[in-house]
This record gives C-alpha cells, sequence and structure tokens, in this order.
C-alpha cells in the first residue's frame, strides 16, 4: 500500500526529508517502521528499539500494532514539547 | 469553544471578556497563560522556535477539551498556542475555562494544561549560546497527566 510520510521536529531534521511516499509491503506500524529502519543509518538509529518516538495515523497517535490502510497519513515525531 | 494556533501574541483580558460577553450564568474563570523564560536546563535561552503539525494540532485540542467536558460541567473553554520564533517573556499559550463555580474551572483547567503537553503535537527548538537545541520531553509531564487518569 502506499502511505504518506510526514517528520517533524528533531526527526525532520535528523531524516532529512519532511514528507514522502512510501510503498509499503506489510500492514501495520511496526512493519512501517521496520521497512523505514532497514534503510540504516540515521533511519535505523532513531527508529531503533527503546528510542522514543511517536506514530500517528491520520492525525492520531495508535499503538505499534496499528492496522495501516492504503493512502493513510502516517506521521512520525518525537514525544511533544508544547505548552 | 475556542482553539487557535497562532504565531500573534493573545491577549488574556480580551479573551476573558469575549467569554462572558452577554453571560451572566458564569460564575467563574480560570485562566493558565506559560510564558517563554530565559533559562533551561542549566543554560540561558536566547529565544525559542515553536513548531506544530498542523491539522491534528487543532484535533488533539479539541478531543482534550472534549474529555474535560465529560468530567466537569463547562460553559466555555479557550485554548490559544502560539507557533514560530519566541523571545524570553513573550507568552507562549493560554487556557481559559468558564463555569458556573470555581471548583470546576480550576480543575479543568489544570487538566486541559496538563494535557496538551503530552497530547498536543508542538515542539520547541532553543537558541542558546552553545547553539539550537530542541527540547526534550519531561517525565514530570506525563506524571502531571497521569494524576488525572480514572
Amino acid at each position: 500500500m502506499k502511505l504518506n510520510m510526514l517528520y517533524f521536529a528533531r526527526l525532520r531534521e535528523r531524516f532529512g526529508v519532511a514528507e514522502e511516499s512510501v510503498e509499503l509491503a506489510g500492514t501495520t506500524v511496526m512493519d512501517l517502521v521496520a521497512q523505514l529502519q532497514a534503510r540504516g543509518g540515521v533511519w535505523a538509529e532513531e527508529l531503533a528499539a527503546g528510542r522514543s518516538f511517536r506514530v500517528a495515523v491520520n492525525q492520531e497517535i495508535v499503538a505499534p500494532e496499528a492496522a495501516l490502510t492504503d493512502n493513510a497519513e502516517i506521521a512520525i515525531f518525537p514525544p511533544v514539547t508544547g505548552g | 469553544m475556542k482553539i487557535v494556533v497562532q504565531a500573534e501574541v493573545f491577549d488574556l483580558g480580551a479573551e476573558v471578556n469575549a467569554m462572558r460577553q452577554g453571560r451572566t450564568d458564569i460564575g467563574a474563570v480560570a485562566s493558565f497563560v506559560g510564558l517563554a523564560r530565559d533559562m533551561n536546563e542549566g543554560s540561558g535561552v536566547q529565544a525559542m522556535t515553536l513548531e506544530h503539525y498542523p491539522g491534528m494540532t487543532e484535533k488533539a485540542l479539541a478531543a482534550l477539551i472534549d474529555e474535560a467536558n465529560v468530567r466537569w460541567t463547562l460553559l466555555d473553554v479557550t485554548v490559544i498556542h502560539r507557533v514560530g520564533r519566541l523571545l524570553p517573556g513573550d507568552s507562549i499559550v493560554l487556557v481559559a475555562v468558564a463555569s458556573s463555580h470555581r471548583g470546576e474551572a480550576f480543575a479543568a483547567c489544570e487538566f486541559i494544561m496538563d494535557a496538551l503537553k503530552t497530547r498536543a503535537p508542538f515542539w520547541k527548538k532553543e537558541e542558546t549560546a552553545e547553539g539550537e537545541r530542541w527540547v526534550d520531553a519531561r517525565a514530570s509531564d506525563d506524571t502531571a497527566v497521569a494524576r488525572w487518569a480514572k
């Protein structure tokens, strides 16, 4: 399926990309994170197990087990620090 | 209910007056204003830039105000959060809650602020003498919001 990816804040700067289209072979958030980790470099480093990041699907934060749908808007970002 | 994300400064008095305008059922308005400090993590902060996730930010703020409305009987809520570059002393966020009685207004104002700190997609980047740095999320913010778990 095709996913519309967005990256914010520190992760946007580390990855060097604000948005991109990704073709996912799997079906869940975990599958997506694994596929991005497999790019190596900063992707493997920032998305490694134990690192703190959030994933939102269609603008709602979800758990790693969440299922994805074609053309979903997926955002990956650090824990929030507003207020 | 009013939710605004803006670069411009806001006026607490004007916002509270707007909530009260033409109403006589409001017995209490509790408000909170968060400000940019000149010090964080032991070093001086010269400025900060606030980034957010347009679309999700407004949805997340609406969701936590909905939760506050379930827990307390509220008459009106205003949340304004600024984005862009801010200097020490600048206002960052305003939460104002109107209710019939002070207890509900105080509690809901604190709940909304605690929930905002951990759930609304804003990020701060500070400018210091040593360069720029992204602010890390604080464990104390998780502790603060956990107090409200039923």
